[in-house]
Parts: structure tokens; sequence; C-alpha cells
């Protein structure tokens, strides 16, 4: 199989497996016990926290460990609205083309009476800082803005973001989940106030993630029990994948200068290639994108469809089409860089990894355009944009 | 498990009766781009027997499966046996289709009924 759904989830390292299953075998104390056997699970956890602190320029109290990417955006979002409503403060800013994880917990909170202002990302999938600051309020509590988007790989300004936010009080969150370990990412240097990271997107285990929250801001609990995580986040720790998303950090992070020069070479052919296909078009901008990212759009048919063909064909990819995700609308990636409901329903996503060989790009670019024409060869769509009684859109 | 069964595979891999009729006596075309699936049937009726069927489908996996499984169903069968096609039979014969997706199955029964409806407007405006 050609793996190139890495955007959905990684392959742990091997690395990181092991470091996992020697914890599982040997060092499955309870961090919280004072014997000995607790102890050393403590301090493999609280190695996991040095380390994924050194990666992105925090200290190490400065990290709270969670289950995922979701539940960092969840905590950090809700911990920011509530210190913004003590001081009378119920404006968030965000962007339309955010996580799930972050849309729907900004939609409750509008239902509980937060003003929620989604800022346009434009055709290329990118915020403008100019249009943060023009946003910002003196009832603006909270800026949320992703580092790179999980769909169409655009990277974000979130420096210059970072600093409006500076410049004005306001708290800065990303969702950096898609960017950590694959491009530098430094909350010191990029302005950042609380960041959310999942160790399954850059090859550590699913169910472990962090939380990046900087000194002085208070966090509210999502999950009440025990003192875990300086007491904002109950619960036995997982351990085995703590150090594990730890170890995959830091290796991930000491290859991303390597990773980019192969994966830009290789995205930047499998672009070329798919760019031939006629009446096709790359979604989001071709130069401040992630380095695996590939994301196009064909007109005349249908995501799900090209899947099925491409993994028949041994290719692993995704789609933002509607009958891939069991909702009626396409991606709300796509519609948010403008791009019509018919043509978005006929995207593919691309994301891979660096060893990903040069024939598997070729053998890559050559299925999904044969897959693309058999495709049209019977779409009543692709009929009426060639006899003209549909106008083509890209 | 895969996603889907083996027949809707095998009907999505290579349908059956895929195409355009150039003389078809009914065509029907429902859904839309913006929902993600449209799907075209072309019939061929002699003596109100279907006598051959050919369909366009731009949508998923399970939409093309079953408009391929739907040609099969009503070819060579009285115009009125094809009007009682269900999505839901057309779903069966295909050994199930997963909840989520039964709804890309009601256009290839939605395009029959179209069809035949013209081809009904058509003979009584003859
Ligand atoms: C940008 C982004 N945010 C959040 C998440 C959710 O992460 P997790 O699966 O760890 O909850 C994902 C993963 O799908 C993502 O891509
Ligand atoms: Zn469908």
């Amino acid at each position: 199989m050609i793996y190139a759904d890495n955007a959905a989830t990684t392959k742990m390292s091997d690395a990181a497996a092991e470091t996992m299953a020697a914890l599982i075998r040997d060092c499955w104390g309870n961090p919280s016990s004072l014997y000995l056997h607790g102890q050393k699970a403590k301090e493999a956890l609280e190695k996991a926290r040095e380390d994924v602190a050194a990666v992105i320029g925090a200290s190490p109290r400065e990290i709270y460990f969670t289950s995922g990417g979701s539940e960092s955006d969840n905590q950090a979002i809700v911990s920011a609205a509530r210190l913004g409503k003590e001081k009378g403060k119920t404006h968030i800013i965000s962007t339309a083309f955010e996580h799930h994880a972050v849309l729907h917990t900004l939609e409750k909170l509008k239902d509980e009476g937060f003003d929620i202002t989604l800022l346009p990302v434009h055709e290329n999938g990118i915020v403008r800082p100019d249009e943060v600051e023009a946003a910002i309020t003196d009832s603006t509590c909270l800026v949320t803005v992703m580092f790179a988007n999980n769909e169409i790989g655009t990277v974000q300004p979130i420096r210059e973001i970072g600093a409006v936010c500076r410049k004005h009080g306001v708290l800065f969150h990303t969702d950096a989940v898609q960017a950590i370990a694959h491009i530098p990412v430094n909350v010191a240097d990029d302005n950042i106030d609380m960041l959310s990271a999942s160790a399954h997107k850059f090859h550590g285990p699913k169910g472990s993630g962090f939380l990046y929250v900087k000194k002085g801001i208070r966090l509210t609990n999502l999950i009440e029990g025990g003192a875990q995580e300086r007491g904002k986040r109950a619960g036995t720790e997982n351990v085995p994948g703590i150090a594990a998303m730890a170890r995959a950090l830091k290796d991930e992070s000491a290859k991303i200068d390597e990773n980019t020069a192969r994966l830009v070479t290789l995205r930047n052919k499998l672009i070329d290639g798919l760019s031939q296909i006629e009446h096709s078009a790359l979604n989001g901008d071709p130069e401040h994108r992630l380095p695996g990212n590939v994301n196009f759009c064909f007109e005349g048919i249908e995501g799900e469809a090209l899947l099925l063909l491409l993994d028949s064909k041994g290719i692993a990819a995704s789609s933002g089409s509607a009958c891939t995700s069991g909702s009626l609308d396409p991606s709300h990636v796509l519609l948010a860089i403008g791009r019509p409901h018919d043509v978005a329903h006929g995207s593919l996503r691309l994301s891979i990894g660096p060893d990903l060989t040069d024939d598997e790009a070729d053998y890559i670019i050559k299925s999904v355009s044969e897959v693309v024409d058999y495709l049209r060869s019977f779409s009543p769509v692709w009929r009426d944009l060639q006899s003209g009684k549909l106008s083509h859109l890209l | 498990m895969a996603l889907y069964s083996e027949k809707v595979m095998d009907h999505f891999l290579h349908p059956r009766n895929v195409g355009i009729i150039e003389d078809a006596d009914a065509v029907g075309e429902v859904g839309n781009a913006k929902c993600g699936d449209i799907m075209k049937m072309y019939l061929k009726i002699e003596n109100d027997i279907i006598t051959d069927v050919k369909f366009e489908t731009f949508g998923c996996g399970s939409a093309i499966a079953s408009s391929s499984m739907a040609t099969e169903l009503i070819k060579g069968k009285p115009v009125s046996e094809a009007l009682e096609l269900t999505n839901k039979a057309v779903a069966e014969a295909l050994d199930g289709l997963p909840d989520y997706k039964m709804h890309c199955s009601v256009l290839a029964e939605e395009a029959i009924k179209s069809a035949l409806e013209n081809y009904n407007k058509g003979k009584e405006e003859a």
C-alpha cells in the first residue's frame, strides 16, 4: 500500500512503539504512588514533559497532557472563554476553516451567549493578520487560528497574528495539530499563548496529546477528579502513550529540515503532475503549505468514487466529498476557500511522508489521471461540461 | 471488514450497462451536483418491455453500484415492474449498504421512475 493519508494519522515510529511497549511492560506503576515503582512512572512522565517543552520552547510547567487534539482544543477555548466572561468579555475570533474540535466548541459557546466572528480565509486559504486586528474589539477574549489547515495544508501567519493579539492584550490559541513536528513551531518566537497538539499526527500513538498554556493563564477543567496535571486534568496518566509521544516529537522535530527538503520536492512533483489533468485545480496557496500536503479538485467527478478506485490500485488517500463524511455537505474547508459545492465534491487530499519514493509519486500521478478519466467517461456532469450545457468552473 | 460488501465493490469496479443510448425511448435524470450525486438513465422500450438500459452517474461508490444493479434489475422487465423497483430492493440485491449510504441508492429508483414518467408523458402527447 502507498500511504498518502498522513494528515489523517501516521504510522508509529519504531522508537515510539518500542518506548511504549517497554513502559507498558516495565513501568506500569501509578505516577501518583509514593513507592519506587510509582515514582519511576512519575519520572518517565516528567521526563516526557521536559522533552515536549524543550521542543516547542516552553517550560515543563506549561505543558498539560491530554487525550489528543480535540481535548486540547476544547480545553483551551473553554478556558479562555471562562476567563473572558469573568471580565465581561464575550467575543471570540476564529476562522471559517478550523477543525470541528474548534468550530463545534465555538458553536456551544455561541449558544451560551458568546459572539463568534469567523474570519474569511480567502481563495488561497490564508488568514490575514490585518483582518484579525480589525476584528478585535474591547470585548474580545480570544483569537484562535489553526497553525496549518488539515485539509488544504495552508500554513497561517501565526507569528504575525500572535503579535497582533499581544498588542491588543488578547489571548491567542492555535491548533497546531497538523504543524507540530512537520514545520518549526516555537511558542515564544511565534507569540503563542495556548497551543494544541496530537501525537498520532507525528508518528506517536493515538489518544495522546498535549496543551501548552503560557504561565499565568488559568485553565478550566473539562475532567474533574484527582490532582493530576497540576489539578487541571484529572485521571491517571497514560504514561506509555505520553512517553511515546515525547519520543516521537523529539525524533520528528530533529528531522524537520531533512524531511522538508525531500517532501517539498515530492509534493511539487505531484502538484505539477496532477495539474496536467484538464479542469483540475490545486486547493490552497502553492507556497505557504505543509511540505507533505497536496489537495486538488477535479471537475465532473465525485471524491469517494475516486478514493475507492485509488484504494483498488493500492493508494490510500482522502477526500472532502460529502459522501466520504456521511453528511450532505462537502468539506467546509473547500467551501471556505470559495470552491462551489459541485467542485468541492470532487476533491482529493494526498498527505505524503518522506519515505514515499519517486516511482511511487509517478505511480500516484498516473493512477489519479486514469481514475479521473475513467470516472469522467460515464459522468453526466462531465458530459454536460464537455457539450457546453454546463460551464466549466475550473 | 471493508466499508462495502463484495457485491457493491463488484458493481462499482465493474459497472454493468454503463453509457448512453443515443435513440433512447426514455431518459431520466435526477439529483444535483450540489449534493454530490447525479444519475441519468436511458431506456429502450418495446411493447412495454425494457429491452435495453444504460446509465451515467456522477457520484460515490454506492451511487455507481446502485445504478449498475438497478439497470440489471429492470433490464428485460415490463415497465410496470420497473416502476415498482425500490431503493431497498436495489440495496438488498447489493447485499446491503451502510445506513448513511442508503440515500445514495434512492437516486437509482428515482432515475428509473423519472425516465418512465417522461416516457408515459411522451406517449400521452403522441
Ligand atoms: C487540525 C486538527 N485539529 C484537531 C484534530 C483532532 O485531533 P485528535 O484526533 O487527536 O483528537 C485533528 C485531527 O484530525 C486535526 O487535524
Ligand atoms: Zn453517495
